[in-house]
């Protein structure tokens, strides 16, 4: 099946990131295709390349990274929410004359009209939030 | 198929307050951008989510933006399928008329003005969630 | 059509586990994940309303999440179904859509 996934919290602070991971990792072993990964609300916050955890704990960014890197997961960051939180990429921090930007590799940021696209394509979509 | 002849039944559930957080400002962009993807559309406000349609918000003292005539605009994008939980309202000591008049126009019946609210118990809204293809959350 | 519900919250930190059983309707299931499966334990001022919902709904708590919480396996309401997250791919497969109540 295509799973649409949309994550509403940040990392660390609620187990939602982490809970999709595990999701979408087993997910991926079952064979199932990952049709889009949607971060909205704090969810955004997953995407900053500058999180600096403890070496001994998990690296919740990379870990999104690493899925886009192997198994191509599309990564879409709302445009609308990232501009409220701070993760721009280039052209959002050129466009907002901003001294730099700070997204995470396979990450890209878009509008919200890519996660209804994921609930219409998808064949389900699942929440992960507060 | 296009992706614009899949019309799927998307439901946005309001449970929280607005202000305390941000979920009722950012689940409304939401649910706008979905009307204008022609989408079937239809949200419901239960538990503290009936306070986001609350009559005579004033957000001066809090500094934060009012955004509630947003919901007036719901009817102009075709979104005209909104719940309320009644038992919702009874456990706040609130009734419909203390909640804005969301209307739609039918272009049908020479743009006659309707109400878009309806009042339904916990037993209706489940047979109507269950309908639904994709439910949202905020 | 039959919906799975998830829900993720201690039904001691809020009313969200309460009003998922109130809106869930016959043959949904639900599935509790993260803080939730606190819902879940033997003995605690929840545990009948859970029980007496399982007449209604099927219900599964995520088993690492217990785990976690050092939450005994032994201690789960019985009736209630102990799943890993490749059985809650396939409960988000095998029900027509998911509602995770936040």
């Amino acid at each position: 099946m295509k799973l649409g996934i949309l994550i509403n919290e940040g990392p660390y602070q609620h187990q939602a990131s982490d809970t999709a991971l595990q999701y979408v990792k087993a997910a991926i072993k079952k064979g199932h295709e990952i049709y889009r990964v949607f971060f909205y609300n704090d969810g955004v916050n997953n995407a900053t390349r500058f999180a600096t955890p403890p070496k001994d704990d998990r690296n919740i960014t990379n870990e999104w990274s690493n899925l886009a890197k192997e198994h191509g997961v599309d990564l879409v960051v709302c445009v609308a929410a990232a501009q409220r939180r701070g993760i721009l990429d280039k052209g959002e921090a050129e466009r907002n004359g901003k001294d730099s930007d700070n997204i995470a590799d396979g990450f890209r940021i878009s509008g919200l009209g890519q996660l209804v696209e994921a609930g219409i394509q998808a064949d389900r979509l699942i929440t992960f939030g507060d | 198929m296009s992706e614009e002849a899949i019309i799927k039944k998307f439901m946005y559930v309001n449970r929280k307050s607005p202000y305390g957080t941000i979920y009722a400002l950012e689940s409304l962009e939401v649910v706008l951008i979905t009307a204008a993807f022609d989408q079937d559309v239809s949200l419901t406000f239960t538990d503290d989510g009936v306070y986001q349609l609350m009559k005579d918000q004033n957000t001066d003292g809090i500094g934060m933006k009012n955004f509630s005539s947003t919901y007036a605009a719901l009817g102009d994008y075709e979104v005209k399928k909104i719940y309320i939980d009644q038992e919702s309202l009874d456990e706040r000591g609130l009734s419909v008329s203390d909640l804005q008049e969301l209307v739609w126009e039918d272009e049908d019946e020479d743009y006659a003005e309707k109400s878009s609210i309806n009042l339904v118990s916990r037993a209706e809204l489940s047979e109507i969630m269950s309908q639904q293809d994709i439910v949202m959350s905020f | 059509m039959k919906m799975l519900h998830t829900v993720n919250k201690s039904p001691f930190e809020n009313s969200t586990v309460i009003s998922c059983i109130s809106m869930c309707a016959k043959n949904s299931s639900i599935l509790f994940i993260e803080d939730a499966v606190i819902s879940v334990m033997k003995s605690t001022k929840f545990s009948n309303t859970i029980s007496n919902s399982l007449k209604d709904f099927k219900m599964y708590a995520l088993k690492p999440d217990l785990e976690a919480r050092g939450l005994s396996l032994d201690n789960v309401i019985e009736g209630v179904e102990i799943v890993g997250y490749e059985e809650f791919v396939d409960l988000t497969t095998e029900h027509d859509s998911v509602q995770s109540w936040l």
